[in-house]
């Protein structure tokens, strides 16, 4: 049996007097698609920058491929293999849409081969219009589009997406979701969501997150039945 | 990338004009004023040194001055103690560069915060400011050299070649400082469509994007960093071979003050707009001088206040736009394909 | 026994110096956010009106305790109404504009006055320890120094303006959200500091040269003082003057006095390595 590709323990991020992820033992397989849900300030987005090193954890553990990743730099965590979409668009906005995903791909590649993966990407996410564009000026849904692309371009080995599909009109959504199915088959992903309708059509596994805290995990129906996902969801004193 | 390309072909081509505009120069303007122009390209050197780190860095350094000033020292105390120019000459940019090292290394892996820098860099200026001023006396020799204190160190050997021994005149002069503004200009160009350039614009884009990449923007702005010190001190060299001279007001808030002001007028994120801002400024400082009614600070204050207030983008990229803007205006005004041309906005300096 | 009290006064007049010319700094960052680089010319100003005033046959504590800051007070007013409102929320801006400022006000002030050192005989008179001489004055800052610290501690604990001052501190939109005009906040703020810095400029006229460029001798340990400290006024001036001022003073009394300067710097230097928001940004976190 092969470790998991990704695992926490007793992962615990405090600011202050709020514990914002508490005691998060979390377990990824390789090849694995996770959504994540839970209400607002679970602490979906704050287990995403733990992960990434954009913020040191209080306390526990996060092995990556059997190694501890807790606390390292960002830059050296997008080196070991994990590449992020964060919540809302974090792109280069003075550079054109090429150059954005150039960036990402140049890291480990030389000149040439990083201008074949951006040309793969590109064909992926298939944005309409010039490539040359500058990516400021794109529309919302691009930008996340443009964002989801420059991760890819990186070659991570597991993408977290976070809200990838947050203010997309519905077709947006169901390529996103195409997208979001075409990726998986050759990258594990983890995707924070709220889109009930998004996450059947991509989802494998979910997590729930309230308050910090893994509420349950099991396949979408049997989460979607669940009496206390209801009750967080509609705010009612879980029992 | 065809852009960038194209680009570096036009930087190419009007570099080999001024490269053969500075060659024939001697030939057709006086000494005096040839003079003038040396020190005024040398000064564009120093504003090309934060017009790199600021423009495209994004690094808001206060204290340049401090870097040009410890490369004059360097050039000037390494010229006492060498018989050629070669050891001086490396030792003016690389004693900079040691220094923007350490201190860079202090300030970006502390990760301190824009404002800070700007702070930090003017304090560090300002302390050199006192320390050599103070280091008047036979206490304080390196070598052969006397640092003079307050006074100066005044006299400083020119360039001398080595082998031959070849030392240099006026024009001589001209030739090197022109030469200098032309290589690091190219150098820049070259460096900024490179993956190292590409780099450091991306963080000073999106520091956070840049890092979630696998790029340690720390490491980047340090090196970016050193690289404008080392600039800043190939001009001090520069400098304190125009006058035979350097002295501790090098270090002043004026300095520093100044080369702000040539690269926020000249414009940020351009290469050009630094290089004019220079030349335009110390053309005017120089006009000042010669009257009495209006004092200098006066002047560059005001200057500074009008373009913070009204251009804060500078000229060079508004006069850019303003050309993009009638060009659209005049491709739309004319019967033809029906297809209006995309916008292209200029890439917006996102610089707080 | 002579030489260390002698040696202790020193180091309480380094920190005394500290705390006057670095407060109204302080008060303006910790409050605004706002680097002001045309504090070293407020300072000058300060000076300035002290000289003139005492040159003009006025009492010259009258003109250090009340001409200066009132006058310093009114040009930071008018500075917070025709710039910084206008830059608010541009920080890099800010430090630009106010850097204009200051070669503006330096440039103004030589064309007026002229590029020459003034002076004003320095009041109270000296004393004798053992063998060495001190004066009078150097105490008589520190006492003023501990008097305005603990002015800053009245007002934001007593006062409605404090009140306000301490939400606005922590928190700008809540301070707006309990009906606070924090235009009003800030124009005040940006008066008292300079008050304060105009105050600490007149003070430090009969001990210093005065001559337009006088501020840049000063701002360089004013910033690091206020950056040392971080964005705590009180907490942050007091803790960064007392340790960069024995610092300071210590390392002049053991090698030179320029050599006190380079040993503060890298002190402050390594300190916001280790520290990067400052003293108060670890430590007395949330103080006054």
């Amino acid at each position: 049996m092969t470790a998991p590709l990704l695992e926490t323990r007793g992962l615990t991020m405090r600011f202050g007097g709020v514990v914002a992820v508490d005691a998060v033992d979390f377990t990824l397989e390789e090849g694995e698609l996770r959504c994540l849900i839970g209400p607002n300030g679970a602490g979906k987005s704050t287990f995403f920058k733990v992960l990434t090193g954009q913020l040191l954890p209080s306390a526990g553990t996060v092995r990556y491929r059997g190694r501890d990743i807790a606390g390292a730099a960002p830059h050296a965590i997008a080196r070991a293999g994990i590449g992020i979409k964060l919540q809302t668009p974090s792109v280069f906005n003075g550079l054109s849409i090429r150059e954005n995903l150039w960036l990402a791909a140049r890291r480990k590649n030389g000149a040439k081969r990083a201008d074949a993966v951006v040309d793969g990407v590109l064909s992926l996410i298939a944005l309409a219009g010039s490539t040359d564009r500058i990516v400021g000026t794109l529309a919302h849904g691009q930008r996340q589009w443009v964002e989801i692309g420059t991760v890819l371009a990186g070659e991570p080995d597991l993408i977290l997406l976070d809200e990838p599909a947050a203010g997309m009109n519905h077709d947006e959504v169901g390529r996103t979701a195409e997208i979001v199915r075409a990726i998986n088959r050759t990258t594990s992903l983890i995707v924070v969501e709220h889109d009930m309708a998004f996450i059947r059509m991509i989802s494998d596994r979910i997590t729930v997150f309230n308050r910090g805290s893994v509420l349950m995990e099991d396949r979408a129906d049997a989460v979607m039945r669940d009496q206390r996902v209801r009750d967080v969801y509609l705010g009612k004193k879980a029992a | 990338m065809i852009r960038t390309v194209l680009s570096l072909r036009v930087t190419l081509l009007c570099a080999l004009g001024a490269a053969v505009l500075a060659g024939l120069a001697p030939q057709f303007v006086d000494t005096f004023t040839l003079l003038q122009a040396t020190v005024f390209v040398a000064m564009a050197v120093l504003a090309l040194s934060l017009g790199f780190i600021w423009g495209f860095g994004g690094i808001l350094s206060f204290g340049q001055a401090a870097f040009f000033g410890l490369g004059g020292y360097a050039y000037a105390v390494g010229a006492f103690n060498f018989t050629d120019s070669t050891v001086p000459v490396i030792l003016s940019m690389l004693v900079p560069m040691l220094f923007a090292a350490l201190l860079g290394y202090f300030m970006f892996y502390g990760r301190i915060s824009n404002v800070y820098v700007g702070v930090i860099t003017l304090t560090v200026t300002l302390i050199l400011f006192n320390v050599v001023n103070s280091t008047a006396g036979d206490a304080y020799r390196i070598g052969s050299a006397a640092l003079g204190g307050f006074n100066g160190i005044p006299s400083v050997p020119g360039i001398t070649l080595p082998f031959t021994g070849y030392a240099f005149a006026p024009e001589d002069d001209w030739y090197l400082a022109a030469g200098c503004l032309i290589v690091v200009f190219v150098g820049l160009k070259l460096l900024l469509a490179s993956h190292f350039g590409r780099v450091v614009v991306a963080i000073r884009e999106n520091e956070v994007r840049a890092s979630l990449l696998g790029y340690d923007p720390r490491l980047y702005k340090l090196l970016a960093f050193v690289v404008g010190g080392g600039i800043a001190g190939l001009a001090g060299c520069l400098y304190t071979l125009w006058g035979a001279f350097i002295s501790p007001t090098i270090f002043g808030l004026a300095t520093s003050a100044q080369i702000i002001i040539w690269v926020m007028i000249g414009g940020l994120g351009t290469l050009i707009g630094p290089v004019l801002g220079a030349v335009a400024i110390q053309v005017l400082v120089t006009e000042i001088g010669g009257q009495q009614l209006l004092d200098a600070n006066f002047v560059l204050g005001a200057i500074l206040l009008v373009f913070v207030l009204v251009l804060p983008a500078g000229v060079v990229p508004t006069v850019e736009r303003g050309v993009a803007a009638l060009w659209r205006r005049g491709r739309r005004g004319r019967p033809g394909p029906a297809e209006a041309p995309a916008a292209h906005p200029l890439p917006g300096k996102a610089l707080s | 026994m002579d030489l260390a009290a002698i040696v202790g006064l020193n180091v309480l007049s380094g920190i005394a110096s500290l705390v006057l010319i670095s407060l109204g700094l302080a008060i303006i960052f910790g409050m605004m956010k706002i680097i002001n680089l045309a504090h070293g010319e407020f300072l000058m100003l300060g000076a300035y009106a002290t000289v003139l005033s005492t040159n003009h046959g006025v009492n010259i504590w009258f003109a250090m305790l009340v001409i200066s800051p009132v006058f310093v007070g009114l040009v930071g007013i008018l500075v917070e109404r025709t710039l910084i409102r206008v830059l608010y929320g541009r920080l890099v801006d800010t430090m630009l504009a106010t850097w204009g400022l200051s070669l503006f006000i330096v440039g103004l002030v030589t064309m007026i006055f002229g590029n020459t050192i003034n002076g004003v005989p320095t009041p109270l008179g000296g004393f004798q320890v053992g063998a060495y001489r001190s004066d009078l004055y150097t105490p008589f800052l520190a006492l003023v120094a501990l008097l305005l610290l603990c002015g800053v501690v009245v007002v934001l604990r007593f006062t409605r303006f404090g009140l306000i001052a301490r939400a606005t501190m922590q928190k700008p939109d809540m301070a707006s959200a309990l009906g606070v005009d924090p235009d009003r906040v800030y124009m005040a703020t940006f008066g008292i500091g300079a008050a304060v810095t105009g105050l600490a400029g007149g003070l430090l006229a009969p001990v210093s040269g005065v001559a337009p460029t006088m501020g840049s001798a000063f701002v360089a340990k004013a910033f690091i003082t206020v950056v040392g400290g971080g964005a705590s006024i009180l907490a942050g001036t007091a803790s960064a003057s007392l340790l960069f001022g024995s610092i300071n003073q210590m390392g002049s009394y053991l090698t030179t006095p320029v050599f006190g300067e380079v040993i503060l710097l890298v002190a402050a230097t390594l300190l916001i390595r280790v520290l990067p928001e400052g003293i108060t940004g670890r430590f007395f976190r949330g103080s006054l």
